[in-house]
């Protein structure tokens, strides 16, 4: 209760924008397009936040973050479907679950290569994000209901606004408790200067894991939602490019900013689906060249954020 | 003897993959010298270089050798043009920040070349510029293909080997990746060196490109991705920054992958290249060759 006492500042204002939002999707002001995308958006919210972590505030820099987003997507359809999950109640286990395995994996994989440095870890990142890919593609070969390339088909939908929006306004809160907690002093530390860090007494590997862990949950977490919202995972929506897509938010809102990745969340979902119905259809594919672009320039002239300026 | 045959041949096939894995490998080991960048561009100049090939091969019908030529220089050119545009202005920032910029010019060169008026997203089809004979040597079978891969592999292994230990800018090269401020001290130019070393991998990932599609005869914009990304892998196994580190680990990684799709399954291939990674970064990330014990 204190937990929540404390965070009236934020959680009063979010309950408004539940309100709003609530009346706008209730009396079907906008289309259930516009309804799917904006809890989508907060999901993309939550896996950025996780990247953040991982990388704005403990500066371990990750290319396979699409892979615990599709972990915690597969793990947590896997779950609901093979239980025969269908309401909100019997889903918050499964979510949880499905976030906590992805964290797992995180820990997992994060023991070897966390000791590696920013371009390697970036290499070691990408090449598990494939790994996960291929064996997305293949995992038909070890159960029939994932669907192997074919695609996950047939997820109940249960991901509604008030889950969405709740599971994301808490786990903000957390991950903000967490940041100005002593461990997320300690991952700034680590970001700063570990060798620094190592000298008075931070146990840094295990810091880096700790965060990269972390990271990997919200990810996860993020996946679950986004199965039980579009009811269909594919391998293809997991690859690099959704790595890419959440690299991105981060550095647009800022490294190291949590309300930076909110807006930035906000504004790249807007743009990229505001893209889909602005540009014709035939059109479609120059996004994926003027993103590129737009991430160069971005690199030579703000590398720490666009909305939020510093190091 | 069935399966002795099929053992030996599967090894042809694996070092006729790894001579074009080596080929790229060395593009990325050099720049990688010079620059400390993972060049994710390089696989994209690898796809270019196939795609001039193919054009120069079924618009203008000329002979090979030119067409050996005429790549290598639009590739070279590729590669100058993306380093003096891309990375130049960012000599000084964050190494992740130049990272990044490498993710994007390659994402940008794939999605910008697969637009509609451009190569488009489709297979094609790459014209043989000969026709295929098979040489049957009983222990295994050889095709000409396969022989002039090796050959062009083996020239251009040797003329690198000439530019970097036999002349002056191959000596600057090898200074400026030892030191790069030691070398800019001894009066060594060197934005001209990076950019050398940026012409010289470039042209090398366009033959690569030509060798390749000539093997695989099927060629698209997103063809050089997993190339590029085992090549680096293979730069890695072979020691990064060591030339011939990376031709060992081009032609090892090309063996594995043959390997596994010829004994295991070929759907696993990708995978078991990432677990050589995984393998090589936790227990000698220096590489096959790496003297220096740098921690990475």
């Amino acid at each position: 209760m204190k937990f929540f006492w404390e965070a009236r500042k934020v959680i009063l204002p979010a309950v408004l924008v539940y309100l709003v939002l609530k009346a706008i999707f209730g009396f079907h002001l906008v289309s259930g397009y516009i309804e799917q995308i904006t809890l989508f958006s907060f999901i993309v919210i939550l896996t950025s936040l996780g990247l953040n972590v991982i990388y704005g505030y403990t500066g371990q820099f990750s290319l396979g973050h699409a892979a615990f987003y599709g972990i915690g997507a597969y793990i947590s359809a896997y779950l609901s479907k093979s239980l025969g999950v269908e309401s909100i109640l019997g889903f918050i286990p499964v979510l949880f679950l499905s976030g906590v395995s992805a964290g797992l994996v995180g820990c997992l994989i994060g023991v070897p290569i966390l000791k590696l440095r920013d371009d390697f870890l970036a290499i070691a990142t990408l090449g598990f994000g494939t790994l996960v890919r291929v064996i997305l593609d293949n995992s038909d070969r070890f159960s029939e209901i994932l669907g192997g390339s074919r695609g996950f088909v047939g997820i109940p939908r249960i991901t509604n606004l008030e889950l969405a929006f709740f599971v994301t306004v808490f786990l903000i809160l957390v991950t903000r408790n967490i940041i100005f907690s002593r461990y997320g002093l300690f991952w700034r530390c680590v970001k700063n200067d570990e060798l620094a860090s190592q000298a008075i007494g931070i146990n840094t590997s295990r810091m880096k894991l700790m965060a990269f862990s972390y990271g990997c949950f919200l990810a996860g977490i993020g996946g679950a939602l986004y199965a039980h919202l579009y009811t269909f995972l594919h391998p293809s929506n997991f690859d690099i490019l959704k790595s890419i897509d959440f690299l991105i938010i981060v550095i647009v809102g800022g490294m190291g900013s949590i309300v930076g990745t909110i807006y930035a969340g906000l504004i790249w979902v807007g743009f990229i689906e505001g893209l889909r119905i602005a540009l014709p259809a035939d059109m479609l594919d120059l996004r994926w060249v003027f993103i590129p672009l737009f991430l160069i320039g971005l690199m030579m002239w703000r590398p720490y954020g666009l909305i939020r300026k510093g190091g | 003897m069935e399966d002795v045959n099929y053992l030996f041949q599967q090894c042809i096939n694996g070092l006729q993959l790894g001579a074009v894995y080596a080929l790229i490998a060395l593009g990325y080991t050099m720049v990688y010298g010079v620059l400390r960048l993972i060049n994710f561009a390089h696989g994209d100049i690898f796809m270019l270089g196939a795609f001039i090939a193919y054009y120069l091969i079924s618009k203008f019908n000329i002979p090979i050798y030119l067409v050996f030529a005429i790549t290598m220089v639009c590739t070279a050119a590729a590669g100058y043009i993306i380093e003096k545009v891309a990375y130049k202005p960012l000599r000084n920032a964050p190494r992740i920040s130049l990272l990044i910029t490498a993710v994007g010019v390659s994402l940008f060169l794939e999605y910008f070349l697969s637009l509609k008026f451009l190569f488009t997203a489709n297979y094609i089809g790459f014209p043989r510029p000969f026709e295929v004979e098979v040489y049957d040597l009983s222990l295994f079978t050889i095709t000409n293909i396969q022989l002039i891969i090796f050959a062009v592999t083996a020239v251009s292994l040797f003329f690198l080997y000439l530019l970097v230990y036999r002349t002056k800018y191959g000596k600057a090269m090898r200074a400026v990746s030892y030191d790069q401020e030691a070398a800019a001290l001894m009066g060594i130019n060197i934005d001209a060196t990076i950019s050398l070393t940026f012409i010289v991998g470039a042209a090398l990932a366009g033959v690569g490109g030509i060798l390749y599609s000539i093997a695989y005869p099927q060629i698209n914009v997103f063809m050089g991705i997993m190339p590029g990304i085992k090549s680096f892998i293979a730069a890695v196994l072979g020691g990064i920054g060591i030339i011939h580190g990376a031709v060992l680990g081009g032609f090892v990684i090309g063996v594995s992958e043959v390997f596994v799709s010829g004994f295991l399954s070929s759907t696993f291939r990708d995978g078991v290249i990432f677990i050589i990674l995984f393998l090589v970064l936790l227990l000698k990330p220096s590489g096959i060759f790496g003297k220096r014990i740098e921690k990475v």
